[in-house]
């Protein structure tokens, strides 16, 4: 009897093209997302005078430095501008097909992949950034490289990878309303930590995951780069088929119906082995935030800033006062006693159509207490978002309406949180300096951003929720 | 790409778990070319004020550790982005080594490609170090990649190191020349993969 194997293995054997005696293997690459910060890797190419072994494979998109606000075309900083024209001239070189400012498609990579129907279940997908790990949603081996790894991949269409170890996070029962995906990404996070899943390829699995949107997937398997993993993975079902049916990039039928028959075989076999296995228990997670400079600093809403000097450990007592000191609070101070000065909905990781709309459900009628911008995760999401009249809410609440791009989350676009400001913000991480120099990230969902805005300070969403239609 | 074999240094500690690439490169100099010198803004914002002023506590600044080669450090050194030039930024200062007791992944595996060596050494270990490095600036550390030890006052401690990274690095070996000579296996496997796999390649757009 064949070995049972898991997802991970499954999608890791169709790839490899030749394992070495000291165990490296050689993997085809299916999809090459490349951006603005690829710049080293065209420069690799160029200086051995070599040509992109699979254009057709690799898709270049403006995301990193493009403006967010204001004029798109004629971006005041020489710098960034340069930037994006590197891209626009690598992409014309070596016959890449690039979606760049001016396209209708163009948004963050991450964001447009899935819905372009570039990304599709059983692929393996690679890209210069480390929030690869999204494709995975879609039950795709994806994950973030560097840029000699990306020269690599652009001259060869293949990569050297170890195998990583195989974890299996399950999620069974049901989470109450007002949860939402980035929650269950925090409360793995807070529970395995930073580098707890270092060295793995996770798959999440269980009945809270089933459940969850892809959109919902797409944000949880974003986030596993913030645990250490080297990527994410949800096996592929019959809401992943429907999602991906009928996009432009997408196999067309009879293609499509040979697809679904292969992707249907893509789950790990009953009894599989994992080199670890978590649990956790969907009805006990609850609205979180961050309040420190790691994303493992993660606690329920209802919680205090933690003491340090509660803390046995006396490194990690350190590294909790580092992180108070940064982040301006005392220890026992309520979270939600924790005043914001901005709030910023986008990113990679929640920026798309149904984020927007959760965000929208809090915002809807009430007025935001500090500034904040909305940028759409793609030219997309930001049609379809103004078809729905979300944008007149976020605009009515008193949030900036922008441009689709990696924006604040990074902030190389220009658009930076200013220093000592503290942001309430639907990114991935809140590291210091992340969102600019001396900024203070806390990171959450979409709608619990939408309450800390309306509030002035961190807050449960749930009451604000009461007698709204999510 | 130069070969690693044995280093003999100033060694600096930089105590602290999950140091991101956003603290060793922030990302407003990620649109610099290499030959803009990154090794000048290594850990910029750890290292200096707002103002540009050198801050005194940070480890680098200190005159036993200016010129360190090898760094100690946390827990899971270099989580966080892709960025390949928070490990220019620390070749380019002049550091050829990182002792740690784990590396984010893309960290570790950019450092192979550029010829920095990061060694694991288990969380006693890493911690010994730079408890002795704090009590002695001066000492000098010596990594021997071949012996996979690392020797630090008369004590000599073993560090990990998967034997294939080992190889990369003692030889100075490149991946796409390794790569071309598969040229022929990864052709057959296009041929042979494109019958398997029909819908894998995008479809024209609609």
């Amino acid at each position: 009897m064949a070995q049972k194997q898991t997802l991970f293995d499954k999608l890791w054997s169709a790839h490899e093209i030749v394992r070495r005696e000291d165990g490296e293997s050689l993997l085809w690459v299916d999809r090459h997302y490349v951006h603005e910060g690829s710049f080293h890797a065209f420069g690799k190419v160029a200086e051995r005078r070599a040509a992109v072994a699979e254009p057709d494979l690799t898709f270049a998109v403006a995301d990193h430095y493009v403006p967010t606000r204001g004029s798109r075309r004629n971006i005041a900083n020489p710098e960034i501008a340069r930037m994006v024209r590197q891209l626009e001239d690598n992409a014309a070189t070596h016959g890449i097909r690039l979606f760049g400012l001016d396209d209708p498609r163009q948004g963050i990579v991450h964001v447009v992949g899935p819905e372009q129907g570039l990304t599709l279940p059983g692929l393996l997908i690679v890209c210069g950034d480390s929030h690869t790990s999204t494709h995975g949603a879609l039950g795709a081996y994806a994950f973030g490289i560097g840029a000699s790894e990306v020269a690599h991949v652009l001259m060869t269409q293949t990569i050297w990878q170890r195998k990583p170890k195989r974890m299996r996070i399950t999620i069974d029962g049901q989470v109450t309303p007002g949860v939402a995906a980035k929650d269950i990404a925090l409360a793995i996070i807070a529970k395995i930590t930073a580098d707890g899943a270092t060295g793995h390829a996770i798959e999440y699995a269980g009945s809270a995951i089933s459940a969850l949107s892809i959109e919902g997937r797409l944000t949880l398997c974003n986030m596993s780069i913030e645990a250490g993993a080297r990527c994410g993975m949800i096996a592929p079902d019959a809401k992943t088929f429907e999602y991906i049916g009928g996009r432009p990039f997408a196999p067309k039928d009879p293609a499509f119906a040979q697809a679904v028959e292969a992707w249907s075989e893509l789950m790990s076999d009953d009894g599989a082995e994992f080199d670890r296995e978590v649990q956790l228990d969907g009805t006990e997670i609850v609205p979180i935030v961050t309040w420190g400079t790691s994303p493992q600093h993660a606690l329920p809403v209802a919680a205090a800033v933690p003491d340090p000097d509660k803390e046995p450990d006396p490194a990690c007592a350190n590294d909790l006062r580092d992180a108070l000191n940064y982040m301006g609070l005392r220890a026992g101070t309520k979270l939600t006693d924790i005043a914001i000065d901005r709030v910023f909905i986008g990113s990679c990781t929640n920026a798309r159509i149904e984020d927007l709309r959760a965000a929208a459900v809090v915002l809807a009628g009430r007025v935001s207490k500090v500034p904040g911008l909305v940028s759409p995760g793609s030219s997309a999401v930001k049609r379809q978002a103004e078809q729905e009249g979300l944008d007149r809410i976020f605009r009515e609440a008193g949030l900036e309406w922008g441009e689709s791009g990696c924006s604040m989350c990074v902030g190389i676009n220009g658009d930076i949180v200013a220093p000592g400001e503290r942001c309430a913000s639907t990114t991935n991480r809140n590291f210091r300096g992340r969102q600019g120099p001396g900024a203070r990230t806390h990171l959450m969902s979409p709608a619990m951003v939408a309450a800390a805005a309306v509030s002035g300070h961190l807050a449960d969403v749930r009451p604000l929720l009461a007698g709204r239609k999510p | 790409m130069e070969k690693f074999t044995r280093l003999s240094a100033a060694a600096c500690p930089v105590d602290a778990a999950n140091l991101n690439t956003d603290q060793i490169l922030p990302a407003r100099y990620l649109k610099w070319p290499r030959s803009a010198g990154l090794g000048k803004v290594l850990f910029q914002d750890l290292r200096f004020d707002p103002d540009g002023r050198e801050r005194a506590d940070f480890p680098l600044n200190r005159p036993a550790w200016r010129d360190a080669k090898i760094v100690v450090g946390g827990r899971n050194f270099g989580c966080g982005s892709s960025r390949e030039a928070a490990v220019y930024a620390l070749y380019d200062y002049g550091i050829r080594c990182v002792i740690a007791p784990s590396f984010g992944d893309i960290f570790f595996g950019n450092s192979i490609q550029n010829g920095l060596l990061p060694a694991i050494a288990d969380d006693e270990v890493a911690a010994e170090l730079i408890a002795t490095l704090k009590d002695t600036p001066d000492l000098p550390v010596t990594v021997d990649l071949e012996q996979q030890t690392i020797l630090c006052g008369n004590r000599r401690y073993p560090f990990k190191i998967d034997p294939s990274c080992r190889l990369r690095l003692l030889n100075g070996w490149d991946d796409i020349a390794m790569t071309g000579s598969f040229r022929d296996k990864i052709a057959a496997f296009k041929k042979e993969d494109a019958s398997r796999r029909p819908w894998v390649r995008p479809a024209p757009a609609s």
